[in-house]
């Protein structure tokens, strides 16, 4: 079946200081297909779609549209021409209406005069007839849960009749469900003959929807496949481009049951809060990586934040090291006590991005020392070389600004600040977050090579896999509550997903 | 179902009738129109600067400016009718022209400098209240019969109570500005660009002339205000309208005027300001009282609001993570 292309980019360049972010790239986009934009981070996907919605200009190459060139200045000549973005982060306004989110600046009136009645029924049925979901279009947008704004967003773009449809990371924060409710929407989309740019980490995901993929790897085309005759370990080893040994030595982890201490290094008895998570019971050892599983919002992050402190516990109590303690209170006593938090939330409550490497990292090394024992340039320098080394943090440079950085690699930033603090539990929320494999496999491997060293670690991932690659024993929880504690040899994929799903 | 943002404002407007309620239980002849028409009177220019403040605190920014500009106007059109004998028909259009106009520089600077509103309006303010000095360090007293039929002119109702020409004025700013926040582009891309400023422009809405255009407004309001202000003072001075601006923002904060921007009703600044009026006339019926008890009150009001906010706020943000 011969298809032409809506869009076709050929031989992109874009370079950003001396920087080549993008060269030589190609992607062609079909009516009616879903296309995949695979790649680690810092391969280039996100330049790519800032350029293809007029975010960044290009050096080099050529887009055409329907066969012909294509010049967009900013997002909203993207618009114009029909191409429209949705992101991971929503960009509307939680305090808009539905309806208004969807219509804003194109809303229908008569003499100047806004017709609200018009605008809610047009909202309503654009959102009934193609996305088929039926909400009340009067309620502000942020009553509304983070998957039913992303439709509402894909709304906004087909009311702009879009014929493109960019799907920038769309699932990284929605739970299995809604993910389903999104995948519905795509395929219903791509019968109505829209061309659907889907970016993602899931590789699941890729082959449930998708009909095409691109991959990209370090800025350039590695080349254009078709799902169905993509296997998934030849689009693993695209994307990374190195052999395989790293992963696979992963899965083969030997036993290490008895590696564990037997020395409790911290016991929660009962520790909960209201309205965030009940109580638990929670033991970790020293040298013992303790596995968080759960679904989106099934508590993991709040039962952390409990153990740190960063909210305050309202029943139970928390035994460190033996000495038997009432609930920490405030962040500052937790890692007084050697325990190390490193968020999910790497932009707002980890990295300040317009700092350097080498002062991120020391961030918080110096805070404890105070800030008239001012650590010296030289041995800044010394600690930052180190870690970069350590836990190979790219590029080797300590004094560009994090910003510049990819989200793995500021991810690795991070985990180094709090390592330099020696913790002797370490609390890691997400930390595979939307990065790629490979820095995935080097931050895994980095969590087990620290729990070697008896270091107590808890892992929080949404990623199952992960989750029972890494640990020792898994806590699930599910609805706020946890429910079950799984011993190493009891952990298997199936048990664990019976022990989410319940029942 | 009730819907959450309405729930400031119907406090708001419960709380000036439990406060009038109160007046009227209390003193003898406080239940009357003409009580409720004088609160309107006595703060016909308040009201109209403060719908300009609730656009610009909409839009996610703040105006300080709003005072001075008021005093400058008054200052400007005393000296221009006074002494320089210019007809109020052509002097009333300068002023106001000139107030929208200095708005519409401040939101440029706010804009394309990207500095903060804080800041340009703080130096807007100051500019203005000197400007005020370079014309005259004196009252200027006006007796342009044009300006004293405006003050003593009244709408008599059949019952005998009346309202000012500036109440009509007012009346007028609040029904346009009414319909331009809920009915045009320009009021919903202010609430758009309040709620997320970032999402707005990824939205392409016209962030740049929007923002312009709600300096411009409340420049203007302020403008019209110091008009109002001329009829009611009949006079130019420096020393006008001192601190109005606090007393704008608070009637806008009082009207369930989210100060972080996007929520928010232009319904709800007038009651703001009607309550801070019913209290001052407490005050005054009291008698014994000084009249800085308002300010006590209106401090405490405002306390309380930025806490009710606060606390909807942590219900709305608990739910969502569910």
């Amino acid at each position: 079946m011969s298809k032409r292309p809506i869009l076709e980019m050929y031989g992109i360049h874009k370079r950003f200081y001396g920087f080549a972010a993008l060269s030589n790239v190609s992607i062609r986009l079909f009516p009616g297909e879903v296309h995949a934009l695979m790649g680690e981070n810092g391969a280039g996907k996100s330049t790519l779609i800032k350029v293809l919605t007029g975010v960044y200009r290009i050096d080099e190459g050529r887009i055409l549209l329907d066969d012909r060139e294509l010049r967009v200045a900013n997002p909203h000549e993207a618009q114009e021409a029909g191409i429209a973005t949705v992101y991971q982060e929503v960009n509307l306004c939680p305090n808009l209406t539905v309806a208004e989110n969807i219509f804003i600046g194109r809303e229908p009136r008569r003499f100047g005069r806004i017709l609200w009645k018009e605008m809610n029924r047009q909202a309503d049925e654009l959102l009934r007839s193609r996305l088929h979901v039926s909400i009340d279009v009067t309620q502000p947008l942020g009553s509304y849960s983070v998957a039913i704004q992303q439709l509402v967003a894909i709304a906004r773009a087909l009311s702009i009749s879009a014929r493109i449809l960019i799907l920038d990371e769309p699932t990284s924060s929605l739970d299995r469900h809604e993910v389903e409710q999104l995948f519905a929407v795509m395929r219903s989309l791509k019968e109505q003959g829209l061309a659907i740019l889907f970016v993602t980490h899931f590789l699941d995901q890729v082959y449930e929807i998708s009909d095409r993929i691109t991959i990209l790897r370090s800025g350039e085309l590695v080349g254009e496949y078709l799902t169905s005759e993509l296997s998934r370990i030849e689009l693993v080893k695209h994307m990374i481009g190195k052999d395989l040994q790293v992963l696979n030595q992963l899965t083969e982890r030997t036993d290490r049951s008895d590696a564990r201490g037997q020395e409790p290094f911290l016991e929660a008895q009962g520790l909960g809060r209201s309205r965030q998570i009940e109580a638990f019971h929670l033991t970790i050892h020293r040298g013992e990586i303790v596995g968080f599983a759960g679904l989106l919002g099934s508590g993991r992050t709040e039962a952390a934040r409990l153990l740190f402190g960063a909210d305050r516990a309202d029943r139970g109590h928390l035994r460190i090291a033996g000495e038997g303690r009432h609930p920490i209170e405030a962040p500052r006593q937790a890692i007084r006590q050697g325990i190390a938090f490193c968020s999910e939330n790497r932009k707002t409550e980890g990295i300040i991005a317009d700092l350097s490497v080498r002062e991120n990292i020391i961030l918080a090394l110096q805070a404890r020392r105070g800030w008239f024992r001012a650590l010296s340039r030289k041995r800044q320098e010394e600690i930052a070389d180190e870690y970069i080394r350590r836990i190979n943090i790219h590029p080797k440079d300590p004094e560009i600004p994090v910003r510049n950085l990819s989200g793995g690699n500021q991810q690795k930033v991070l985990l180094a600040r709090w390592l330099l603090m020696e913790p002797k539990l370490f609390i890691l929320d997400e930390p595979t977050r939307g990065i790629d494999i490979g820095a995935k496999t080097e931050i895994q491997k980095l969590v087990l090579d620290l729990s070697d060293k008896g270091m107590a670690v808890l892992f929080i991932s949404s990623e199952l896999e992960e989750v029972i690659r890494v640990s020792d024993r898994i806590a699930v929880l599910r609805d706020r509550r946890l429910i079950s504690m799984m011993e190493r040899e009891e952990i298997s994929q199936e048990n664990v997903m019976k022990a989410i799903a319940g029942g | 179902m009730l819907r959450r943002p309405y729930l400031p404002v119907l406090i708001t407007i419960g709380l000036f009738a439990l406060a009038f309620l109160a007046g009227s239980l209390r003193y003898n002849g406080f239940f009357s129109l003409q009580v409720l028409f004088n609160l309107l009177i006595d703060n016909a220019f308040l009201l109209i600067v403060a719908i300009g403040m609730t656009f610009v605190i909409l839009s996610g920014g703040i105006d300080l400016s709003v005072g001075s500009v008021v005093a400058l106007t008054t200052m400007l059109s005393a000296s221009l009718v006074e002494q320089f004998d210019w007809p109020p028909y052509v002097v009333i259009p300068l002023v106001l022209a000139l107030g929208a106009l200095f708005g519409c520089g401040m939101g440029a600077v706010i804009h394309y400098f990207r500095i903060q509103p804080f800041i340009v309006t703080l130096a807007g303010m100051f500019l203005a209240r000197g400007l005020c000095y370079v014309i005259s360090i004196q009252t200027i007293t006006i007796n342009d019969p044009f300006y004293t039929k405006m003050a003593l002119s009244k709408v008599r109702f059949p019952d005998g109570s009346f309202i000012s020409i500036s109440v009509i004025i007012a009346l007028l700013v609040f029904l346009l500005a009414l319909y331009l926040a809920h009915f045009t582009r320009f009021g919903r891309n202010v609430y758009a660009i309040g709620g997320n400023e970032q999402s707005a422009i990824l939205m392409g809405l016209p962030i740049a002339r929007t923002k312009m255009l709600v300096y411009a407004f409340s420049g203007f309001c302020s403008a019209l205000g110091g008009v109002v202000f001329t009829f009611y003072m009949l006079s130019g001075y420096g020393l006008h309208a001192v601190g109005l601006e606090l007393d704008a923002i608070a009637a806008v904060v009082i009207g369930g005027t989210l100060l972080t921007g996007g929520v928010g009703y232009v319904a709800g600044t007038f009651f703001g300001v009607m309550i801070q009026g019913v209290i001052q006339t407490i005050i005054t019926f009291e008698g014994t009282l000084s009249s800085w008890w308002t300010k006590i009150v209106i401090g405490l009001l405002l306390f309380l609001f930025i806490l009710l906010q606060r606390i909807l706020n942590m219900g709305s943000t608990n739910t969502r993570s569910m």
